[in-house]
């Protein structure tokens, strides 16, 4: 028996430097291309250390137009022997619920996977929801920012779960989601061998046909809960202000008392 | 479906949403064309100085809204005690849930926390709903996620406010998903409409965009909110109730066993701390240090400086600031006896508020930080020690609560 392990991931923009002219209220983006969420670097990692040692099969899988093909080759060479890309019109404009919908249906047409790794969050959208909601429309259980996962079996993990303030050391069997942070181990380059090896790799592609049916579908705009009214820049309120007399420590305590730093 | 859509009697084929377009999903031949690679992110939208794009399809009314009423906050805790997140959601859902007239109520999860519902109490709370079992001891998805679900069915909350925390933002979008409503994530501002609907501000990009968020279809309206960026409610007179929620068996069982909880040790890297005390040439002798250590102690932080003082072997390479050291972005970086020179300032660049104690008024460092206090550290800050002995950092704040 091998364990299979599928990794959600996404394409982001190269850069988070897009900035917005104040004076007319309009973004300026020179060039945005696109690049693996690093996060996702983590997750497909986590996923080919655990193949690696209890022999199993690693499949990606994200949601996105087209050219998303891309950060699928690019898990083929950190390991990943398989690709799903999840791409149609109808996805786009999808929000945080629709994205994790979308991607449970794709989940929901591969062989029963016993665990499933998300980065825990992306670059761009940073909200971090997407790895819960696939692990709710899929009804499995989940921890999200696992910061070390200290033992794998055939069976399930043992791993360091970061709530904040404290860590917790939990278990968990499959089936299961977990999303992973940074401390989960350094990610591997790419290689060249992998290159050769997987440049013949098919990506399977399924849209709405495929993904659709049943009574509830949540899928793109339509199917996301939340709207975006608009964006846009954010108040630059960079204070200045220098004190020179009276009680200046008692005016830096009522600082930080005003900033929250102290209660 | 939704599409986006251009209204080519407007567009005078300027061509800014091509250049504006992120996925390059736009292209200008005669004129404009959507390509497949279009998102619907709107920001071709807002380029548009013609009004000449816009979003079509989007759904109708799915739900009705209005027997959807008051504000529910999702207390935190940790180890027993209730995080300080909590009463900050409390202040804002207090001012929210008034400017509509509504209540304002709190789920509390977890066990033996009897004392800490009714102390919620005092704080100006309509409702405490109470979850309160041994197998809610520790956080775990499905019986949390459980609790808060029936505790939307029975209160019938317009607006959920959950802390932004690692433990929030796996419980929220998990019960949003269940509830099928929209959650918008790590809101910075919150306002409400005459008619409910909840105005959601986050940013995006990593800060550099601000989106404003409406849910407006589904009920409730969820929000997760950072942490220290609201004002938290004050104590007094409780008026409130405490209701116990109970929870069949089954919706309380958890495929995850907790092992062992340990609190965090103080991060090690001044590159992931969240305060900094950085000392620099003002400090006359290596015990000095000892100073701006205690200070670090109280507010939760670490101590870093600039090169002379390691230089001197005063303090380790690891913590050294600026082009030859690291790059800290903490939340609050307080720089004591430190010039400023560019070198140093380089490193600093990424800190949210930046405090600065120089004896010298022309000292460059007063030039990049938020508040320059012009004095002497060696009266400032044992005097500012003081002050803090009486208020303390997060973790005084929980213990107050003992």
């Amino acid at each position: 028996m091998i364990v299979h392990i599928v990794v959600c991931i996404k394409q982001v923009p190269e850069t988070r430097d897009v900035a917005m002219d104040p004076e007319k209220g309009v973004l300026r983006r020179a060039e945005v291309a696109g690049k693996l969420n690093p996060f996702d670097l983590y997750a497909l990692e986590a996923a080919v250390r655990i193949k690696e040692k209890l022999s199993g099969r690693v499949t990606a899988i994200t949601m996105g137009p087209p050219q998303a093909e891309e950060v699928i080759r690019e898990s083929f060479l950190m390991g990943a022997d398989r690709g799903v890309l999840l791409s149609d019109p109808a996805f786009a404009g999808a929000d945080t619920l629709a994205t994790a919908f979308t991607l449970a249906r794709g989940i929901g047409r591969l062989d029963s996977p016993d665990l499933i790794i998300c980065g825990v969050q992306t670059t761009d959208g940073d909200t971090g929801q997407v790895g819960p909601g696939v692990a709710e429309f899929l009804g499995l259980p989940h921890v999200s920012y696992v910061r070390a996962i200290r033992k794998a079996t055939r069976e399930g993990l043992v791993m360091e779960q970061d709530l904040g303030d404290q860590v917790a050391v939990v278990s968990l069997p499959y089936p299961c989601l977990i999303t992973v942070d940074k401390g989960i181990g350094q990610p591997r380059l790419p290689s060249f061998r992998r290159f050769l090896e997987t440049k013949d790799y098919p990506v399977i592609t399924w849209g709405y046909k495929e993904l659709s049916g049943g009574d509830e579908v949540y899928f793109g705009l339509e199917g996301s809960p939340t709207q975006v009214e608009r964006i846009f820049p954010p108040k630059v309120e960079r204070e200045h202000v220098v004190f020179t007399d009276g009680d200046l420590a008692r005016q830096l305590y009522q600082k930080l008392l005003e900033l929250k730093f102290v209660g | 479906m939704a599409r986006l859509l251009i209204d080519h009697d407007r567009c005078n084929r300027c061509g800014l949403c091509v250049d504006a377009c992120p996925f390059a999903a736009l292209t200008m031949e005669d004129e404009v064309i959507v390509g497949d690679g279009c998102q619907l992110c709107r920001i071709c939208i807002e380029e548009c100085p013609q009004g000449a794009m816009a979003i079509r399809g989007e759904l109708e009314d799915k739900q009705d809204t209005s027997s959807y009423q008051g504000v529910m906050i999702v207390a935190e805790t940790i180890g027993g005690r209730i995080h300080p997140v909590t009463y900050e959601l409390i202040g804002k859902g207090s001012e929210l849930a008034a400017a509509a007239k509504q209540e304002v109520s709190c789920l509390l999860i977890g066990h033996n926390l009897g004392t800490q519902a009714e102390k919620l109490l005092s704080y100006g709370l309509d409702w405490v709903y109470l979850c309160d079992h041994p197998a809610l001891a520790h956080f775990r998805i499905e019986p949390y996620t459980a609790c808060l679900a029936a505790a939307v069915d029975k209160a019938k909350p317009s607006t959920v406010l959950v802390g932004a925390t690692p433990i929030g933002r796996s419980l929220a979008p998990r019960a949003a998903v269940r509830l099928r409503t929209g959650l918008t994530a790590d809101c910075t501002m919150l306002e409400v409409r005459p008619d409910g609907e909840l105005v959601q501000i986050r940013p995006a990009f990593g800060g550099n965009i601000m989106a404003q968020i409406v849910t407006r279809h589904h009920r409730p309206q969820m929000a997760t909110v950072r942490y220290r960026v609201m004002e938290p409610a004050r104590p007094g007179p409780p008026r409130g109730k405490v209701i116990s929620l109970d929870l069949p068996d089954s919706q309380l069982a958890s495929a995850i066993q907790v092992l062992e909880v340990t609190p965090k040790p103080q991060e090690e890297s001044i590159t992931d701390a969240k305060v900094i005390v950085a000392g620099g040439r003002g400090l006359k002798r290596k015990q000095d240090l000892e100073l701006l250590r205690t200070l670090a102690r109280s507010l939760g932080g670490q101590i870093a400086s600039t090169r002379p003082l390691v230089e001197m072997g005063w303090v380790e390479h690891n913590r050294q600031i600026g082009l030859s050291g690291r790059t800290v972005r903490p939340q609050l970086l307080i720089a004591c006896g430190i010039s400023g020179a560019v070198q140093f300032a380089a490193g600093i660049g990424g800190c949210q508020t930046v405090v600065a104690i120089n004896k010298d008024p022309q000292a460059p460092i007063f030039n990049v930080a938020h508040y320059g206090f012009v004095g002497d550290l060696y009266e400032i800050i044992p005097r500012l020690l003081t002050h803090l002995g009486k208020g303390g950092g997060i973790d005084a704040l929980c213990q107050a609560d003992l």
